[in-house]
């Protein structure tokens, strides 16, 4: 690295020299116990990309159950039949003609608590924070590594031990759990006991074990997220001067640290009502198959869902302000503009974060918590419209008069915009506790959360990859192969989650096994979308495959870019060698202007990146001093 | 490389990253023990009247626990000002006094108070069978002081009376020799036993005997199946706390000070007129005050523990980075010392709000 020497006292120094960096890690500690954020990022975004991918398999088939009803799912029901049945799990048996392989009613349920589970906390989160977060927030803040190097493996790992806990639930007699990714009590503390049950290794304890351990990583990554950006940014790289992907990360960092504990306190408590009896979720008198339960009772099941979705509303910004960052850094570089109200979005998603620890309580309207606090909570729920919508039309107004770069990164962009807006827009009728009334657990609510996370986040995600892909590897991805995947994604993804607003608002209740064929009579007229959302969801997944060809291919055959900056960006990262070695940067880091510089009249590029040096005295003065004087 | 300020404060944040970062990490703490505090506070405002138990544990002995960690919290911050002063000896000797006090913290916890309710027995009484324990429970005399009723019967118990028609013989009385109890008396052909115990663990062990298999015939063992229950519980001989023995002493209208004793008085309770789930000692089933209880300060004490443990290896690893760089090391014990006195916080809302309120 640098062959300046750094002095005794070179912690005070805003940038990485190199004291150890020439001696040699072994493989071990080069590519899987790092200190290294970037091979954390890496870890972080493989181990997530694989459980998105799982439980999008989880979803298929289910899927293929709400089409076809009772009838085994081709090729793979028989298969996992045959490797489950002998650990005592029931998700398949045989149907009515003895073959092998349908879906079983408890089976249908644990794939849907374990899909959400697994979508939103061993996917979307590792991937859209963690993995991004890690690999491209310190290189923005001009850092040689997170504040914490050995925190960070930490967290990775302890994540890791927390994907092991869970993916062990599927082979424990019973199955894994199946009370819903909410787990909402009593069902959950009875749930996956009884005769043949072991009273630990069960599908609910170890969900519950596992949650405590991926909220712990999850904890101790976003205190060193925040103490990274607030400590180690280069000199020169003032707040307004921080790239909008950098401060969605310290607002999500903050929803992390503040959140999630409470539903950790609230796993603890669901532990002890199922491994040592207490009451804290069950109620006095509770009748089980007609006999009372044994439980002391007194406790509450509100306070399960109040606590849970203390974390759970925060989880959706967390969820989507991170694509929110990347699509804001993506749209910028690709328009050639600075985006469009930098301030307001800054200030946007502060109000943003603060509302979203206000409204977690409609989720609840059906609850009967009274209407005082539903009214409440719809209020803040309206409120929290509002910065929401300044995002996006902020990001709107960016694209204006600007001219546009159509590559793929981009395009998965420009189409998260109306795809979260769609998901923002439904989201309002559910915000209002009389029309929630109504559409309440039906399919117009998963319609409305998976525009926001799926057409929306996963998008901004695949947008993040394809953009940063070259910084990582050196190698761009195919274009051609990017373009398909990008349009075929598009058009499936649509054709899965559009129906369900249909169906949703014909009654369609969201955990029906059969897909609704018992209540035919009510929904005749929305049941056929069952078959198009179900052809759509194994379309879309076949589509995957481009992508994950195009993934690793490029790697070795993908073109090697010209330069460190490749798609001409103005942020740090793009100031690093290619790929970025250990501690980053091989140059001195000082930042004399702001993150989207493009088109800036009179420069003799369209581009000036935030490191390079004013040319005239007069913007050298107007560079803050102060902030270099350490 | 070499990441910037760990050891000297940025300039514009005036902190090292490490103060930073504890100061993060105790905010989540807030934020989980606020989610049990929460839960606290639901399931006591959700309590029916008489049913959140007041003056149960032992103020005098909380009292102690509270000034001891204040004591140790005085002393993390004279460890880190010896520190600041490159006292090395009165360091030494602070943070051996740190880790004593937070020790005998631990020990008067884990040593008495949890041992002490797990040796107490309870009986929630049905209530539409309270007037039948008026004697113990004086719920008309509380009813006339507009006071909250009093459901609970509570002492040592002595004796249970057993049905063990349903039993497995065999497996029972092996269950009676390990535990070395000894039946008192044996009616109805040897179907109701009345069976001396030394704590109400036996009682829950009793409890919870194996039924007689249904299908001896089926060879395997996995397929047997077992009457349940098997043991049924009949009655509960036990000798009252003070409160049960003279329900109607107007010293017993509030919670005081002084523990109360144990009386010499006996009570016989019926289990069909006990709620379900609603007899044993006080451990976290018994009743969601002492579970919520248990959890706040059985998490508390586990943060004490870890405290201690970060404690010890400074007290006995630090000096070479004391040498090297005394400012680092005065910044660790800075860093695990704010950690400190946030557990010592914790503890003066548990103090309060469970002994006191």
């Amino acid at each position: 690295m640098s062959s300046t020497h750094a002095a005794e006292h070179a912690p005070d120094h805003g940038h990485g020299h190199g004291h150890d960096d020439h001696h040699e890690l072994g493989f071990w500690q080069k590519y899987i116990f790092s200190q290294d954020h970037k091979v954390i990022g890496i870890q972080y975004a493989i181990t997530g990309l694989t459980f998105m991918f799982l439980g999008f398999c989880l979803m298929m088939l289910m899927r293929w159950q709400l089409a076809n009803p009772g009838v085994p799912v081709p090729f793979f029901g028989p298969l996992l039949q045959t490797i489950f049945t002998p650990f005592g799990s029931s998700v398949f048996s045989n149907d009515a003609n003895g073959h092998p392989g349908m879906l079983t009613p408890d089976g249908y349920n644990t794939l849907g608590a374990m899909h959400g589970t697994i979508m939103v906390f061993f996917g979307v989160v590792p991937v859209a924070v963690a993995a991004f977060g890690n690999y491209v927030m310190p290189l923005q803040v001009g850092a040689p590594d997170m504040a914490f190097p050995k925190l960070n493996m930490a967290s990775y790992w302890t994540f890791f031990v927390s994907c092991v806990i869970m993916m062990s639930s599927f082979f424990v007699h019973g199955g894994a759990a199946k009370s819903g990714w909410t787990s909402y009590p009593p069902l959950s503390v009875i749930s996956d006991s009884g005769p043949g049950i072991d009273p630990f290794f069960n599908g609910q304890t170890i969900w519950l074990l596992g949650m405590v351990f991926n909220i712990t990583g999850s904890l101790l990554g976003s205190i060193n997220t925040i103490a990274t950006i607030i400590q180690l940014r280069a000199p020169g790289l003032t707040w307004m001067r921080l790239p909008f992907f950098c401060w969605t990360q310290l607002v999500t960092g903050f929803l992390l640290l503040l959140a999630f504990p409470p539903l950790e306190a609230a796993g603890f408590m669901q532990l002890m009502d199922r491994a040592f009896g207490t009451s804290f979720f069950m109620p006095t008198g509770l009748l089980l198959n007609g006999h009372l339960t044994h439980w002391s009772g007194g406790g509450s099941p509100l306070l399960w869902q109040h606590l849970f979705w203390f974390l759970a509303h925060p989880e959706v910004y967390v969820l989507i302000l991170p694509a929110i960052g990347m699509v804001a850094e993506i749209i910028a570089n690709n328009t050639r503009k600075p985006l469009y109200g930098y301030k307001a979005m800054v200030g946007g998603i502060f109000v943003l974060g603060f509302l979203s620890f206000v409204v977690w309580a409609h989720h609840m309207y059906m609850t009967g918590m009274g209407a005082k606090v539903s009214g409440f909570f719809q209020t803040t729920t309206v409120m929290i419209s509002i910065p929401s919508v300044i995002l996006v039309t902020a990001l709107l107004l960016s694209l204006w008069g600007g001219s546009i770069r159509f590559t793929v990164p981009m395009l998965f962009a420009t189409a998260f915009l109306p795809m979260f807006g769609i998901g923002g827009l439904t989201g309002i009728p559910l915000a209002f506790n009389s029309t929630d009334l109504y559409l309440h657990d039906t399919y117009y609510v998963i319609g409305h959360f998976h525009y926001v996370v799926a057409p929306g986040t996963i998008m901004a995600i695949f947008a993040g990859v394809y953009h940063w892909y070259p910084k990582a590897t050196g190698r761009m991805m195919n274009e051609g192969l990017g373009r398909l995947h990008f349009w075929l994604s598009l058009i499936f993804i649509n054709g899965i989650f559009f129906p369900m607003f249909l169906q949703g608002i014909a009654g369609v209740h969201r955990r029906w096994y059969d897909g609704g064929v018992t209540y035919e009579q009510i929904i005749a007229p929305v049941l056929h979308w069952n078959n198009f959302m179900s052809v759509s969801a194994f379309l879309l997944g076949a589509a995957q495959f481009i992508f994950i060809f195009n993934f690793f291919s490029s790697m070795f055959i993908g073109r090697k870019v010209k330069n460190d900056n490749p798609w001409d960006a103005t942020t740090l990262e793009w100031d690093t060698p290619t790929p970025p070695p250990h501690g980053n940067f091989i140059k001195d880091i000082i930042v004399y202007r702001g993150p989207y510089e493009y088109s800036v009249p009179g420069a003799d590029k369209d581009f000036t990146p935030q490191s390079e040096a004013p040319k005239s005295d007069k913007a050298a003065t107007a560079f803050p001093t102060h902030a270099l004087a350490h | 490389m070499e990441i910037p300020h760990t050891v000297t404060a940025r300039p514009d944040t005036g902190l090292y990253n490490a103060k930073l970062a504890i100061w993060l990490f105790l905010a989540s703490e807030v934020m989980l023990f606020g989610g049990l505090f929460s839960a606290y506070v639901f399931l006591r405002m959700g309590a029916d009247d008489g049913y959140w138990s007041h003056g149960l544990l032992n103020v005098p002995v909380g009292t102690l626990n509270t000034i001891i960690l204040i004591a140790s919290s005085i002393c993390v911050v004279l460890a880190w000002a010896a520190l600041k002063m490159r006292q090395w000896g009165r360091y030494k000797l602070y943070l051996g006094s740190t880790i004593a006090l937070g020790a005998v913290f631990l020990a008067i916890k884990l040593g008495y108070e949890y041992p002490v309710k797990f040796e107490h027995f309870g009986a929630f009484i049905k209530k539409d069978k309270w007037a039948a324990y008026e004697q113990y429970l004086g719920n008309d005399y509380l009813a006339k002081q507009g006071l909250e009723p009093r459901p609970e019967i509570t002492g040592h118990l002595h004796e249970v009376e057993i049905n063990v028609a349903d039993a497995d013989a065999g497996l029972l009385d092996a269950l009676i020799k390990k535990r070395n109890l000894e039946i008192s008396k044996s009616e109805e052909e040897g179907k109701v036993l009345t069976v001396k115990v030394h704590s109400p663990w036996d009682a829950e062990a009793l409890n919870k005997a194996p039924g007689a298999i249904t299908n001896p015939q089926e060879g395997d063992p996995a397929k047997w199946v077992r009457k349940d229950p098997g043991v049924k519980m009949v009655a509960f001989e036990m000798a009252l706390d003070e409160v049960n023995a003279d329900p109607t002493n107007s010293k017993y209208d509030k919670p005081s000070f002084m523990p109360r004793g144990l009386t010499e008085t006996v009570a016989t309770i019926k289990a069909e007129d006990v709620d379900t789930g609603g007899w044993g000692n006080f451990v976290p089933k018994h009743s969601p005050f002492l579970a919520i209880y248990y959890a706040i300060t059985a998490l508390h004490g586990l943060h004490i523990l870890g405290g201690l443990v970060v404690f010890t290896y400074f007290f006995f690893f630090s000096e070479q980075l004391y040498r090297r760089n005394p400012e680092h090391m005065a910044n660790r014990i800075e860093v695990v010392g704010l950690y400190w006195h946030f557990v010592d916080l914790v503890w003066i809302f548990v103090f309060p709000v469970f002994y006191l309120l």
